[in-house]
C-alpha cells in the first residue's frame, strides 16, 4: 500500500492533500463504481479547484442566514461548558450522567498543529478508557485510513464518555418538529456520525481497548419544533457503519486502477488537465450532483457521449444496461441486431415502442 | 418509472424536446386556482420570507416579512395571507347542493366547487405543512393573541397538506409533479424539480431546444429558484444587505424589490404552465376525483367552527383509517388512469396485465347450455402481440367499456380468447353494439374500475389497549399559544 503513495502525490501534482472531513468521508460511500472519484479521493486531490480549471464550478454556497443559525444554536448548546447539553442528557434521556467535566481540545497551548491535538486526544482519551476521567471531549482530532494513508478528520462532534463507553454527540441546526425531521438530513447527518465512530473505534482499538466500548448509538441534537430550544434523539447508525467500512477498505484497493494508469498522469493545472481527468473513467448519476465537486463535468461528459446514465440510475436499469440512448433508440427501433445478452432487453424496447406509437396515433 | 416511460425519456433526449407520457390531462384545473409561490429563509425551520400569490396572473399580490426574524412581522405575515387564502376557499366553494340523505337519515351536503391552491414543487408543500403547524394552535386571546385568521390559516394549510398526500387529489397541486404526470424530459428526474428547467424541456423558448433551454434555467440569476428556498448567493449578495438597510431605516423597499425579483419569473412559469395543462383533454375520470375533493372540502368546511387544530401526531386509529384511505385512492387513481388513457393502459400492456389486438374470430352469440338454462357466452379470439402474463380463468374486463366483462378461456399461438359474461343486456342475443366485431381493436386488462371496498375503524372511545386506548381529548393549552417560532 505504502507505494502507491508517491503515484498519488504526483496525481496532486505536489499540492499538499486536501483534508477530509467526515462529510467528505461520508460522500465516498454515494457512488462506490466511480474509478475517477475513487482515485481522486485517495489521493486527496482538490476536487473543487479541478471543477474550476475545468469550467465546471461546484455550485456548494452556503446562504450566511444558515451558517449563523447553525453557528448561534452550536454555541447555545455549548455554553458553559456544555450545560444545555448535560440537561439534555441528563432529563430527556434519562442519563444518569454524574459531576461532568468538559475539555475543548480544539487548541493545545495555543499551538493548532494537527499532530499535537491529535497527541492530546489520544492522551485524554487513553485516560478515560482506563480511569474513567471525563465526561465530554469536545472537538477531538481523529485519524482515519483513507486510501493507504493516515488523514485527520476534521471534528465537529463532541465524544461523550459514560460508564466507561463513549457516544458520539452531533449538533445540527435541522428542526426536529413534533418527533421528526426531514428524512435526507437525518440521513446526512446519521452517515457523518457514523464515521466519527468508525475513527473512534480504530483510536480505541489501537489504545488497546475494546473498539466496542464506542456505542453506535450516537446523540443527535438538534433545535426542538420552530423554536431554539435543543432536543436530542439517539440514533443507531450500524447500517451506515457498515457501509463506511465497506467502502474505506475497497478504497484502499485504488492502487489497482492507479497502477492501470498512464504513468505520468497528473491533475495539476494546466492544458492537459481535461485529457487528464477523461483518463480515468467516471460513473456519473445524477446523484453525485449532491455530493461531489466533480458532478457538472461528469454529467456534462455523459450527456455529450449519449449515456443514458445520465437520465438517472432507474433509466440505466429499465434499459438492462445499455449505456448509450443512440444504441438504446436503434435497438427499440429494430434498427440494430441486439446481442444475445441484450435480447429481452431489445423485444421489450420493441414492444414499448410499438404501443406508444399505437396509443399516440396521431399525435405522434 | 417503467421501460415505456423511459423510452419517452430517451425519445426526448434524442429530439430536444419533452415527449408525452399522457394523452389526457390527470388532474383537475380549477377556473381561477390561487398560485402560490412561498419563500423560506434558510436555515429556519418554517420563517416565512414572502409569498407571491393570486387568482389572477395580472395581478400578483406580494407579501414580505422584512426582518424574517422578528416574530410580530411574522405573525402580520401570516395574518395577510389568511386573509387572501381564506377569502380564496370562500371564493371557490360555490353553492351548497343538497344530496340524498345518508343511511341514518341525516343530510348531507356537497359544495359545487372548491379551492385549488397551485405550488411550484413538493419543497413548496413541505413549508406550507410547517407554517400551518406553527400557527394553527395559536389563540387569539389572552396574553399571546393573534388575529383570528392566524390559528384559521393554519388549520386550512394543514388540511390542504394532508390532502395533497392523497393519490388523485387535485386541491392542492405542485405544478412540477403535474407537469412530470404528462411529460417526460430528456434529463433525469432530479433535474425535473427545477420547474424553469422543467419547462424549458416542454416547451422551451424560441431558437434554443430543450437541452440548452434547461441548462439556461439552471443558472440562479437568469432563472431564479422557484422556492422555497432561495439562491445562496442571492441570500449573500442581495437579500442580507437589504434586511440590513431595513433594520436601519424601518423600510421595506429594498428587501421587497429583491424578492419581487427572484419570484416574478416563477410566476410567470406557473401560469405558463397552467396554460399547458389547460390545453390537454380533461380525462374520463377526473370530474369523479373531483367529487371526491369536494366531499372532503365540503366535510371540512361544514366542521370547521366546532372543529379543534388537528392533532400534532394522528392517533391510533385515525392514522389506520388515514393509512386505509390512502390505499384505497391510489388503488382506484392508477385503475381510473389506465382506463382514461390508453398510453398509461400500455404499461400495464407491456407488463403483461394487459392486452391489446384485432378481433380475429370467435363465436359472438355463443351460448352455454350446459346448466338448467341457457346463458349468453360469447368467445372472442384477439390477435395480440403484447406480452400477455395472465393465466387462463383470469377475469378481465374491456379497458374502453369496462362495465363489458369476461374470462380468459385460453391462451394460444394465434391470440387469446376470452369468454365474455357480462355488459351485453339481459338477453340471449347481446344487446346491439356490445359485443366487439370481427376486425375492431380491442384492449383488455385484468385491472379493475372499482377499488376495495372501505374497512371498519373503530370509534375513538373504543381504541384498544393493544393501541394505547382512548387517546385524550384536545384541551387548548397556553403552552400551544405561546409556543416560540424562532
Amino acid at each position: 500500500m505504502t507505494e502507491t503513495a508517491p503515484d498519488l502525490d504526483r496525481l496532486r501534482g505536489g499540492a499538499p492533500p486536501r483534508n477530509h472531513d467526515a462529510r467528505t468521508i461520508a460522500a465516498l460511500t454515494a457512488n462506490p463504481g466511480c474509478a475517477r472519484r475513487g482515485v481522486m479521493d485517495a489521493a486527496g486531490v482538490d476536487k473543487d479547484a479541478v471543477a474550476r480549471q475545468l469550467g465546471f464550478p461546484a455550485p456548494y454556497g452556503q446562504s450566511q442566514f444558515a451558517i449563523t443559525r447553525g453557528n448561534v444554536f452550536e454555541q447555545q448548546v455549548k455554553a458553559d461548558g456544555c450545560a444545555e447539553l448535560l440537561t439534555l442528557l441528563r432529563d430527556r434521556l434519562g442519563l444518569t450522567v454524574p459531576e461532568a467535566r468538559y475539555d475543548d481540545l480544539e487548541e493545545v497551548a495555543g499551538s493548532e498543529s494537527r499532530e499535537m491535538r491529535h497527541a492530546r486526544t489520544r492522551r485524554l482519551l487513553a485516560r478515560a478508557l482506563e480511569t474513567g476521567e471525563g465526561t465530554l471531549f469536545d472537538h477531538p482530532l481523529l485519524r482515519l485510513e483513507i486510501g493507504g494513508r493516515a488523514v485527520y478528520l476534521e471534528p465537529d462532534v463532541i465524544a461523550f464518555q459514560l460508564a466507561g463507553r463513549f457516544h458520539v454527540v452531533e449538533i445540527k441546526s435541522f428542526a426536529v418538529i413534533d418527533g421528526q425531521a426531514e428524512p435526507e438530513q437525518v440521513a446526512a447527518a446519521a452517515r457523518q456520525s457514523a464515521v466519527y465512530v468508525l475513527a473512534l473505534r480504530r483510536l480505541v482499538a489501537e489504545l488497546g481497548h475494546d473498539p466496542a466500548r464506542v456505542a453506535h448509538e450516537v446523540f443527535l441534537v438538534c433545535p426542538e419544533n420552530f423554536t431554539n430550544r435543543p432536543t436530542a434523539t439517539p440514533v443507531d447508525v450500524r447500517p451506515q457503519l457498515a457501509v463506511v467500512e465497506r467502502q474505506l477498505a475497497r478504497l484502499t484497493r485504488v492502487d489497482e486502477i492507479v497502477a492501470a494508469l498512464p504513468a505520468d498522469l497528473t491533475f495539476a493545472p494546466g492544458a492537459a488537465l481535461p485529457e487528464s481527468v477523461r483518463a480515468v473513467q467516471a460513473r456519473y448519476a445524477p446523484e453525485c450532483m449532491a455530493s461531489c465537486e466533480m458532478a457538472f463535468f461528469c454529467r456534462d461528459e455523459a450527456r455529450a457521449c449519449g449515456a443514458t446514465g445520465a437520465l438517472g440510475r432507474s433509466v440505466r436499469d429499465d434499459l438492462g444496461g445499455v449505456d448509450s440512448i443512440a444504441m438504446a433508440l436503434a435497438l427499440a427501433e429494430g434498427t440494430l441486431e441486439p446481442a444475445a445478452e441484450l435480447a429481452e432487453t431489445a423485444a421489450q424496447l420493441r414492444t414499448a415502442t410499438r404501443l406508444r406509437r399505437e396509443a399516440l396515433g396521431g399525435l405522434h | 418509472m417503467s421501460v415505456l416511460s423511459s423510452l419517452a425519456r430517451l425519445e426526448a433526449a434524442a429530439t430536444g424536446r419533452a415527449q408525452p407520457v399522457a394523452t389526457v390531462r390527470h388532474c383537475h384545473l380549477a377556473g381561477a386556482p390561487l398560485v402560490m409561490i412561498p419563500l423560506k429563509l434558510a436555515g429556519e425551520a418554517a420563517a416565512p420570507l414572502a409569498v407571491m400569490l393570486g387568482r389572477d396572473r395580472a395581478e400578483p399580490a406580494l407579501l414580505v416579512v422584512p426582518q424574517p426574524r422578528n416574530r410580530d412581522l411574522r405573525f402580520a405575515f401570516a395574518a395577510d395571507l389568511a386573509k387572501i387564502v381564506l377569502e380564496h376557499i370562500e371564493a371557490s366553494r360555490g353553492a351548497a347542493e343538497a344530496l340524498a340523505p345518508g343511511k341514518d337519515g341525516e343530510e348531507r351536503f356537497r359544495y359545487t366547487d372548491a379551492p385549488q391552491i397551485l405550488l411550484p414543487n413538493p419543497g413548496g408543500v413541505g413549508f406550507l405543512a410547517r407554517l400551518g403547524r406553527s400557527t394553527r394552535f395559536r389563540s387569539t386571546e389572552g396574553p399571546y393573541a393573534v388575529e383570528p385568521g392566524v390559528p384559521a390559516l393554519g388549520r386550512w394549510l394543514t388540511w390542504f397538506a394532508d390532502r395533497h398526500d392523497h393519490p388523485g387529489s387535485s386541491l392542492l397541486l405542485t405544478v412540477t409533479e403535474a407537469l412530470r404526470l404528462h411529460w417526460a424530459t430528456g434529463q433525469s428526474s432530479l433535474e425535473d424539480g427545477n420547474l424553469a428547467a422543467l419547462m424549458g424541456w416542454i416547451d422551451p423558448p424560441d431558437g434554443l431546444d430543450g437541452a440548452a433551454a434547461a441548462a439556461r434555467a439552471e443558472d440562479p440569476v437568469v432563472c431564479p429558484p422557484a422556492g422555497p428556498a432561495t439562491d445562496p448567493t442571492f441570500d449573500n449578495e442581495v437579500l442580507a444587505p437589504a434586511i440590513a438597510s431595513y433594520d436601519e431605516t424601518g423600510h421595506e423597499q429594498r428587501v421587497r424589490t429583491a424578492l419581487e425579483g427572484q419570484l416574478a419569473p416563477t410566476w410567470d412559469l406557473m401560469w405558463r404552465a397552467v396554460d399547458l395543462l389547460r390545453a390537454l383533454p380533461e380525462g374520463a375520470s377526473v370530474a369523479k376525483r373531483w367529487e371526491r375533493d369536494r366531499d372532503g372540502f365540503t366535510w371540512f368546511h361544514r366542521n370547521f367552527d366546532e372543529g379543534v387544530p388537528q392533532p400534532r401526531r394522528d392517533t391510533a386509529v385515525r392514522a389506520a383509517r388515514r393509512l386505509h384511505d390512502l390505499e384505497r385512492a391510489q388503488d382506484a387513481y392508477e385503475a381510473q388512469r389506465a382506463f382514461d388513457d390508453p398510453l398509461i393502459m400500455a404499461e400495464h400492456r407491456l407488463n403483461g396485465q394487459a392486452f391489446g389486438g384485432v378481433v380475429a374470430g370467435g363465436d359472438p352469440a355463443r351460448l352455454d347450455e350446459s346448466g338448467k338454462r341457457p346463458k349468453l357466452r360469447p368467445h372472442l379470439l384477439i390477435a395480440t402481440a403484447d406480452p400477455v402474463r395472465l393465466d387462463t380463468g383470469t377475469a378481465v374486463c374491456n379497458a374502453a367499456r369496462p362495465g363489458l366483462k369476461g374470462k380468459i378461456v385460453d391462451i394460444g399461438p394465434d391470440g387469446v380468447t376470452v369468454e365474455l359474461t357480462g355488459g351485453m343486456g339481459n338477453r340471449l342475443t347481446p344487446a346491439p353494439g356490445s359485443v366487439p366485431e370481427l376486425g375492431d381493436r380491442v384492449v383488455f386488462t385484468s385491472l379493475t374500475g372499482g377499488s376495495f371496498g372501505p374497512a371498519r375503524f373503530p370509534d375513538r372511545e373504543s381504541t384498544p389497549w393493544t393501541h394505547g386506548g382512548p387517546p385524550p381529548e384536545y384541551v387548548p393549552a397556553d403552552e400551544d399559544a405561546q409556543e416560540e417560532w424562532s
